[in-house]
């Protein structure tokens, strides 16, 4: 209850008039800035940074962290409508919410996505309200072998759920580890697989990848389909939004099993990128409408939406208590922390409260904010689809070209980004799925450094990863969601012969 | 808006009078009259970035620089980037350069397409400390001796961690290495609180660390300082945790560990054909940051050694660094082949 007593003091911070100014503020700006693929919620934030350097440090982390929510909403606009992810993790929403508006439904795919976020965000503040002095301890526990159980699960679940051919599965995640392998390799300190390419040390940003999967793949497939050159006809009424509201209560399983994914991923190192993918994958194998994941399901955008922002929130925990960021936006807004004379870790609870119950208390008013300003905005994204195609295309292309050169200012990633359109292109046209190899670029990387390392601090055995229960635990789960597919065919197999010896 | 644009106007008038009419004066009148870039060879978040944003926020908040200032993160191939980007501009008065010992030490043990020769030395404006940190509940150690003697009677098993590979975190590893006659096992995470936490949470039994990065931890019972890399003692002697301050902690030499000063200096450079007078501008303008309250509140924070280096000084002190590193890179045999 002490919690509750603080957080009462944080609202009364975080409420007054100059504050929510910030938030409205904060939201617009970072709409802006997740519509525009490339520019991002980190390079955005960097470039917010000196504005704060003159403000109290409760109003410049409220200033940065609603532009945080209001990127984040940006991103899943710009996947429902073009099908170009505005950050890493809107790329689940793309696999559903692009569908619904071909299909005319836009502003109801907005409203799923903006209302199951918002959902998400509230519970994953809520968690931390509650939990704040356990979760910090609780990161603390993991080690390297505990990172890699992390993502192992993620991907275990992700090859276990998927629907489709295992093989191309199998294919589709082995090319995104290698191009996840590119660039400097943390336990070696050597460049791999950078052919003496300077723009490749650094690795291949992830935001070129899903700029060229995404938005170039999906440009060529268009124009090679013979795609209607006209707009699609979206129904544009206020009222569609309400109803669409009416209908989130019948989805409330979805709802809590996302958002427990979610604050799962964020305390845990997975991040929101994982738990967006790793929610959708849960979702289509326990949904009953699972068969439709993929053309349009409701479902199939409420589950990487709610983990997505459950995710987001509650990872703002371990970065305060532990000082370790969870994302490239966090390790910005660390290093603005530490700007401002502040030093996140396990002190700064009791050091300075009203500093971190203050954020909290914004977190919920800066989401409330985020999803009533998002509402407002959706009959005007919505209204865009109703251009022809022959506007738009162009536009998504010049947004795609331009994208890509924001991430890093490089002219090498415009044709990097190309090359995956190509490559985006063909696994489509020969339905390889695209969603193992994006998440392979993203966690293979850390997966492999947390492998790593377990190996060197463990003298190269395996058994590190069945030592203690909580990553045995880990670990064993992974290992049954990876078989799942497997274990339920030979007992289907068995149950059918075993029915049929009976009748015999 | 209008008052930035006219003051614009008139110091490019007279920059441009200057260097027309009296070379001489112009040495002395010289200031940028478009956007400086502040480079940084880092990505957003870590101890360059920081060190970077802290110069500009002294820069804006005391107006020491009145032109916009633009603030550009090239952290690609361990902060190559940056200084392939100074190569490729030898001669813009616009860009500064902001890096560590990486900026020299780089080209020695990694392919890098740019050498020292394409930088110009600005300044070194703060001496970063390196310290050894145990877990003592987890792992029991509370002393330097007491670790020594856990890493002789368990040779390759006892783990310390650190930020990156080749890099300074393992280079005072092999030196400890070297000193003691042990076998560590090295451990590289990402960054440097990254390597912190994993021995706060007990995973770890040690690491080297800059002291800002390990402190909180400190402050929670989770680490304890064991012996600092420098050849004195730190001299902030507020109480920190336990009854102990930095004053407290003692030199690695004290300790039996025979590695003196290992310092990271916090680095300015710009292109290789700047200016001179550019150059003077810059050093000059970097001088004035260290006087400013924000830039000693960081010192102060992260408890730096308070030493600025600039003209000669700074190129003596680069070519010892450069000397010293080449022998510690041979001895590793981390030394790249430089013939290309």
């Amino acid at each position: 209850m002490g919690n509750f007593g603080q957080l009462m003091d944080g609202f009364a911070i975080a409420l007054t008039t100059h504050h929510i100014l910030i938030m409205v503020f904060g939201v617009l700006l970072g709409l802006v800035v997740g519509v525009l693929p490339g520019l991002g919620a980190p390079n955005g934030v960097s470039l917010l940074m000196p504005l704060t350097f003159t403000m109290e440090p409760i109003s410049a982390i409220i200033l940065l962290t609603s532009m945080y929510w209001g990127a984040l909403f940006g991103g899943s606009t710009t996947s429902i409508l073009f099908n170009i992810p505005g950050e890493p993790s809107s790329v689940a929403t793309t696999f559903d919410g692009h569908p619904m508006a071909k299909q005319g439904q836009a502003v109801r795919a907005l409203t799923l996505a903006f209302a199951s976020a918002g959902i998400g965000a509230l519970i994953g503040v809520l968690v931390i309200t509650l939990m704040s002095g356990w979760v910090a301890n609780f990161a603390l526990r993991f080690g390297s072998p505990e990172y890699f159980a992390v993502y192992f699960l993620a991907f275990a679940s992700f090859i276990g759920m998927a629907g489709g051919s295992p093989f191309k599965t199998l294919v589709s995640i082995m090319l995104g580890l290698a191009a996840g392998t590119i660039g400097m390799d943390t336990i070696s300190g050597e460049g791999r697989l950078t052919f003496g390419i300077n723009e490749l040390t650094a690795g291949i940003s992830f935001l070129i990848v899903v700029i060229g999967l995404f938005g170039i793949g999906e440009l060529l497939v268009t124009i090679d389909e013979g795609y209607k050159f006209e707009g699609v006809k979206a129904k544009l009424s206020l009222r569609e939004i309400f109803r669409t509201l009416a209908e989130m209560p019948r989805y409330w399983v979805t709802i809590l099993r996302s958002a427990l994914i979610g604050c799962w991923m964020g305390i845990t190192p997975g991040g929101p990128t994982a738990a967006s993918f790793m929610s959708y994958a849960l979702g289509r194998r326990f949904s009953k409408r699972g068969w439709n994941f993929g053309k349009g399901e409701p479902e199939g955008i409420i589950s990487p939406e709610t983990a997505d922002h459950s995710a987001g929130s509650c990872a703002l925990l371990p970065m305060l208590a532990l000082g370790v960021p969870g994302s490239a936006t966090a390790a910005v807004m660390m290093g603005g922390l530490m700007i401002w004379g502040l030093s996140p870790g396990p002190m700064l609870f009791t050091s300075q409260p009203d500093f971190v119950w203050g954020l909290i208390a914004s977190m919920y008013a800066g989401n409330l904010i985020a999803v009533v300003l998002v509402l407002a905005t959706v009959p005007l994204f919505a209204f865009i689809l109703r251009a022809p195609f022959s506007v738009v295309g162009p536009l998504i292309a010049i947004i795609c070209v331009i994208g890509a050169y924001t991430v890093a200012n490089h002219v090498f990633d415009i044709w990097l980004a190309l090359v995956f359109g190509l490559v985006g292109y063909v696994f489509k046209k020969l339905s390889y799925p695209l969603a193992p190899f994006v998440l392979a670029v993203v966690l293979g990387d850390k997966a492999e450094d947390a492998f790593r390392q377990s190996m060197l601090s463990s003298g190269g055995t395996l058994r590190v990863f069945f030592e203690t229960p909580l990553v045995a635990t880990m670990m064993t789960i992974g290992i049954f969601l990876l078989l799942l597919p497997l274990i339920t065919r030979v007992f289907g197999a068995v149950f059918n012969s075993g029915t049929k010896r009976g009748v015999a | 808006m209008k008052k930035t644009a006219s003051y614009l106007g008139l110091a490019a008038a007279i920059a441009v009078t200057a260097s027309v009419s009296a070379p001489d004066a112009a040495r002395a009148e010289w200031k940028p009259d478009r956007p400086v870039e502040i480079v940084v060879s880092a990505g957003p978040g870590g101890g360059t970035d920081i060190f970077a944003r802290v110069v500009q926020a002294a820069l804006t908040k005391n107006a020491l620089l009145t032109t916009p200032i633009l603030v550009l993160n090239k952290g690609g191939g361990s902060g190559s980037e940056a200084f392939n980007y100074a190569k490729d501009n030898p001669d813009s008065p616009y860009k500064i350069y902001f890096g560590t010992q990486d900026a020299y030490v780089l080209p020695l043990g990694t392919k890098v397409n740019y050498s020292f020769n394409d930088l110009t030395p600005v300044a070194s404006m703060v001496f970063d400390v390196f310290i050894l940190w145990s877990n003592p509940k987890a792992s029991g150690l509370n002393t330097a001796q007491e670790f020594i003697a856990k890493a002789k009677a368990n040779p390759g098993k006892v783990r310390v961690a650190g930020a990156k590979a080749k890099d300074a975190d393992e280079t005072v590893v092999t030196l400890i290495e070297r000193a003691t006659g042990t076998d560590l096992a090295y451990i590289p995470y990402k960054s440097g609180s990254e390597a912190a936490i994993q021995v706060a949470g007990g995973h770890i039994e040690a690491n080297t660390n800059n002291p800002s990065e390990s402190l909180e931890q400190w402050k929670a019972g989770n680490q304890k300082p064991l012996c600092v890399f420098t050849s004195a003692r730190l001299t902030d002697k507020t109480v920190v945790a336990d009854g102990m301050s930095w004053a407290d902690i003692p030199t690695c030499v004290e300790a039996g560990i025979d590695v003196k000063d290992f310092l990271q200096p916090r680095t300015v450079w710009m292109g290789a054909k700047v200016p001179p007078e550019a150059l003077a501008y810059y050093t000059d303008l970097m001088k004035k940051v260290t006087e400013t309250p924000e830039f000693k509140s960081y010192v102060e924070r992260n408890v730096q050694i308070n030493k600025m280096l600039v003209g000669q000084d700074f190129k003596t002190f680069l070519d010892q660094q450069i000397k010293t590193y080449a022998e510690i890179y041979k001895a590793n045999g981390w030394l790249v082949a430089t013939g290309q």
